[in-house]
């Protein structure tokens, strides 16, 4: 992550060091993708980007197949830069349009018009062919489900090969949340956002572009990589102030994925950096670290092709998906009403079961927790055994 | 129950279209039983004024018996013993002329601080009422002579009008106060008539004379058409600024009686109010009504018939002051190792183990009238709260507390009590000096079941019993109300209505044939318990429609659609639907999104388990709560 600094140059070491200390840590031999996101990085340098990369490069294999996106603000400073970065290394660019619509585009807050945002798309794709993304958000104040559609027409005419869907969610603190609060400004109620998700999915559909996770839409299998190794629970590094991150550090002699965050402040990420080569604020190793199997439902269950039996195996070797589940009574309700889908495939939600994920989860969620307080109940009858759940099976694949 | 509302004419076209909107009456011949009843109290008390009128001298000199040691109580014969009581509406202005009283009499020092001195809840200072009758004994002198006049404090509201009616039976005369700017208000009635049942002598004081917009003469006109008192006959003062008090203390002596009791009649007392204390257990207020008692005797309660031994017995000054002896026609306290105010009720009598005597009439033991389930906001406070409410009964032997739980809410109590403000008082006590916070479900009447027979029941709403004039202003309106009509939100209803220009009081008129019906609350079919409710059955259908309602609003959206159905037996009398959601909130899910997404879903999951099931529904625990929780104003 690279948040905006007026001292790129310290900044550039540190994200260098750090880059270092965790690779080193890790002792991954290959990275498959790279995601400079976050803040605005299309601020940097190009060349920060470019040392960013020669130092993965220098401490771990980086092939030349690897994924390397930057996160951009459809500004027409950072649509100048595209190409610059281009050189730098970056082969896809993920474009925060959000909207084509200035005055909505005012009311998120964006320093960028519609004008601008087809102009770097435009650009984007020039550059890198088949390898850009779009990011809309529906749901925005004021919207409606006629003016949504058109929008979103008019959005995928000019559109790549990627989509990536939110819904504007507000955030407690922000001007637009109280805006909202204070009734100045309205937001769709929840039944109107569900006909827009609902109507962008048959959309994006239509024009030929898959449907691969809750939020995201590929063309010609144009899907990011980076993104598929959080949903599908691989080890990625997090890099810079705030970053986090989910890799086995076999430098100390692990065998578990843990869980790291990276301090929040980017002047206290600096020093740290500084005097002990990583800010890392803090690690969950995985014995104490119960949400790895749980991570692996609650992210897997957002893919469209949900979790296969394969996948669980891997991080659950003793109790596959149906123990766990197929004995609840609601997760046969869930079945029954045509929502989740537990086969021979493996675990994934329906069309509309998509949609209604977070309500299934709890529930899941639960259905996990007692098989595995269950199992620990067992192990403690048994005596002390090694915990091999997560005994190395896995492939390296970090981001 | 019985109902009177006075309210100004000036608004009353208004409110009484809203009236005719919450209720339907059946008009009877208007009532001429007020008119009656006061011819008959002047003739009463005529009678009697004159034999006290003799004198007119003002001698004024405060007692200077205030010296803690030994009052010898022998030297106070019924003869120079003035027991009286001040009543009045709320705020008024009793306990300010109480103060002054005391003041006056050296009970207390003359200070700016003298505020409510009678009143020591934190609860009766804030609300300006009081709660807990207090009694005080002052020293008078007058024309040479030094008389005991015992000051009998009232609770001012109608909730207590049992402990009011047995204050006022220890006394001989009362001081009914009026508001010289608001003039005769609901209570101001309420009191009179029973001070006017108990035979007392009344004497009107219009106070607040100060204010700006008083209208003394307006008053005394109203005092004169409603209580038939003669204009000349009020007292006009300012309890704040201390006019004219003086007067009132001399009116005391000259116009009431003294009470008639002998002391060397057995002994024989009325307890008229208890109250505990954590170190000497029950402390009773008594007044003599025969005989004497000295320290070391054995009495009996007539109600429970337990007996006792007189620790300490004394005068209310208004703090105690032990002395040897109280006789006959004197009020005081008296502490005798009972360990409950329960042993100590309201109206009982006491007297001696060798004289039995035949307990003074009018006793009953206090009646709850209005019942709220009441539970511990977490269950761990349970303890808690428990130990709260046993305190706090220890001293208010009104509260009936009956143990109860809800699947809803957990472990909590059904208390019983004497009426509105009755329970409100009690919950601010538990919430002030028991640091305690409670969930009050909505309020429930004790009903009788009745065998239902081919009774055709009409009392569903008001019943109007009569109307009078009382000046060019008001207009007092008698209704027959069922309990359960008002016990929840009448008077607030009322009030707004109104602009706080209606008053209103009312009287246990006892059980009335009444079609209840209960009424169940079904979610996708399934009956929930905890909101099964007994309603009228002409209530039926806005009750259940109301509850559906505020069920609709406390269920969060679910994955399905739910049905919320109020049902009497098989019968669906009334629907809400709550939509089933097509999907949740979207938001991207990368990187650190993840961590923030993982902490919310096991939030989640942990408050799931928190939820109760009806069927497939989950209902989160303060639905319920939001449900039966009294509403807020």
């Amino acid at each position: 992550y690279i948040p905006r600094s007026d001292n790129q140059d310290v900044m550039l070491e540190c994200l260098q060091r750090e880059t270092e200390t965790l690779l080193k840590l890790s002792q991954v031999s290959r990275i498959t993708s790279v995601f400079f996101g976050g803040g605005t990085p299309s601020l940097a340098r190009p060349s920060t980007i470019a040392a960013v990369l020669e130092t993965v490069a220098r401490h771990a294999g980086l092939s030349e197949e690897a994924e390397v996106t930057l996160e951009v603000n459809p500004t027409p400073v950072g649509s100048s830069k595209l190409e610059d970065f281009l050189h730098a290394g970056v082969n896809r660019f993920s474009i925060g349009v959000q909207s084509l619509r200035d005055d909505d585009l005012k009311v998120l807050g964006r320093d960028h018009n519609s004008q601008h945002a087809l102009q770097t798309v435009v650009e984007a794709r020039r550059l890198c062919p088949g390898r850009v993304s779009v990011d809309v958000m529906f749901g925005r104040p004021g919207q409606c489900v006629a003016s949504w559609e058109l929008e979103l027409d008019e959005l995928l005419s000019v559109c790549d090969d990627h989509v990536s869907l939110y819904q504007l969610t507000l955030e407690r603190g922000t001007q637009l949340f109280r805006q909202v609060q204070k009734g100045q400004l309205s937001v769709p109620s929840d039944d109107i956002t569900a006909v827009m998700y609902d109507s962008a999915r048959r959309i994006l559909q239509k024009r030929g572009y898959l449907q691969y996770e809750v939020s995201n839409f590929a063309r010609n299998g144009a899907i990011s990589q980076h993104n598929m190794s959080y949903w599908k629970a691989s080890q990625y590094l997090g890099v810079g102030p705030g970053a986090h991150g989910r890799f086995v550090p076999r430098g100390e002699g692990d065998v578990c994925r843990e869980a790291r965050t990276q301090t929040l402040e980017p002047d206290v990420w600096l020093r740290e950096v500084q005097q002990r080569s990583h800010g890392t604020r803090r690690r969950i190793p995985s014995p104490t670290w119960d949400c790895e199997l749980e991570e692996v439902l609650v992210m897997g269950l957002r893919l469209i092709d949900g979790i296969t039996h394969q996948h669980w195996q891997l991080f659950s070797p003793r109790a596959d998906l149906y123990q766990i589940l197929s004995s609840s009574s609601e997760v046969q309700d869930l079945q029954q009403t045509g929502l989740l889908i537990l086969d021979d495939r493996g675990l994934r939600c329906s069309w509309q079961g998509l949609a209604l994920l977070d309500s299934m989860l709890p529930t899941l969620l639960l259905l996990l927790e007692a098989y595995i307080t269950q199992g620990l109940q067992e192990q403690q009858a048994r005596g002390p055994i090694g915990d091999q759940r997560h005994g190395g099976q896995r492939v390296s694949k970090p981001g | 129950m019985q109902l009177s509302l006075i309210k100004h004419q000036g608004c009353a076209t208004p409110f009484l279209r809203h009236l005719l909107d919450f209720r339907v009456y059946q008009t009877r011949q208007r009532s001429q039983c007020c008119k009656i009843a006061c011819t008959v109290i002047r003739h009463r008390w005529m009678k009697r004024a004159p034999v006290f009128c003799t004198h007119n001298t003002t001698n004024k000199m405060i007692s200077t018996q205030a010296d803690k040691e030994n009052i010898d109580m022998s030297k106070f014969p019924v003869e120079r013993i003035r027991n009286f009581s001040i009543i009045a509406h709320i705020d008024h202005g009793k306990s300010t002329l109480a103060d002054r009283l005391l003041e006056l009499t050296g009970a207390i020092a003359t200070t700016d601080k003298n505020k409510q001195v009678l009143d020591k809840l934190q609860v009766e200072r804030e609300r300006g009422i009081t709660v807990k009758a207090q009694t005080a004994s002052l020293f008078y002198k007058y024309q040479g002579q030094t008389y005991l006049l015992n000051l009998i404090d009232t609770p001012g509201h109608v909730d207590f009008s049992y402990e009011v009616s047995r204050s006022i039976s220890a006394c001989q005369g009362v001081l009914l106060i009026v508001d010289a700017n608001q003039g005769i208000q609901a209570q101001t009635v309420a009191n009179f008539y029973l001070a006017f049942e108990a035979q007392l002598t009344i004497i009107p004081v219009i106070n607040k004379i100060d204010l700006k917009n008083a209208d003394p003469e307006r008053v005394e006109k109203q005092i004169e058409k409603v209580f038939d008192i003669p204009t000349e006959e009020c007292i006009r003062i300012s309890a704040k600024l201390g006019t004219n008090v003086e007067q009132v203390l001399q009116e005391v002596v000259k116009r009431l009686p003294p009470p008639t009791f002998k002391k060397e009649d057995p002994f024989k007392a009325l307890v008229f109010d208890s109250n505990f204390d954590h170190y000497r257990g029950v402390v009773a207020n008594i007044a003599l009504f025969g005989g004497y008692l000295s320290k070391g005797d054995r009495i009996i309660s007539a109600y429970l018939g337990k007996s006792y031994e007189v620790n300490e017995l004394g005068l209310l000054r208004p703090d105690e002051h032990p002395t040897d002896r109280l006789y006959a026609g004197q009020v005081g306290y008296v502490i005798a190792g009972m360990k409950e105010v329960k042993e100590a009720q309201i109206g009982d009598t006491l007297y001696h183990q060798k004289h039995l005597v035949e307990a003074l009439p009018g006793f009953k033991p206090a009646k709850a009238m209005v019942f709220a389930g009441m539970y511990p906001m977490d269950q761990s406070d349970y303890s808690a709260l428990r130990s709260a409410v046993e305190k706090l009964t220890l001293n208010d032997s009104s509260v009936t507390v009956q143990r109860d739980s809800s699947l809803a809410l957990g472990a909590g109590w059904r208390l019983g009590f004497l009426g509105l403000l009755h329970m409100e008082v009690f919950n601010q006590r538990l919430e002030q000096e028991y640091n305690a916070s409670v969930i009050v479900t909505a309020p429930t009447v004790p009903y009788k079941a009745i065998l239902s027979s081919a009774k055709l029941i009409k009392n569903r709403r008001a019943v109007q019993k009569n109307m009078v004039y009382i000046d060019d202003h008001r207009v007092m309106m008698k209704y027959l109300f069922p309990l359960n009509e008002i016990v929840v939100d009448f008077y607030d209803l009322l009030k707004s209505m109104s602009s706080g220009y209606a008053s209103f009081d009312y009287e246990d008129a006892g059980y009335q044939p009444a079609h209840v019906i209960k009424m169940d609350i079904l979610l996708n079919g399934k009956p929930v318990e905890e909101l099964t409710t007994i309603v009228h059955k002409d209530r039926a259908y806005s009750a259940g429609k109301a509850m559906c309602e505020r069920l609709q609003d406390a269920i969060p959206r679910q994955m399905f659609e739910i049905a919320v159905q109020a049902a009497i037996g098989s019968k669906v009398i009334a629907r809400e639907t709550i939509k089933a959601y097509k999907k949740n909130v979207l938001a991207k899910c990368y990187g650190g999104d993840i961590t923030r997404k993982m902490k919310l879903l096991k939030k989640q999951a942990e408050g799931k388990k928190k939820m109760r099931y009806i069927g497939t529904v989950q209902v989160p625990k303060d639905a319920f709560i939001n449900v039966l929780k009294r509403k807020d104003k």
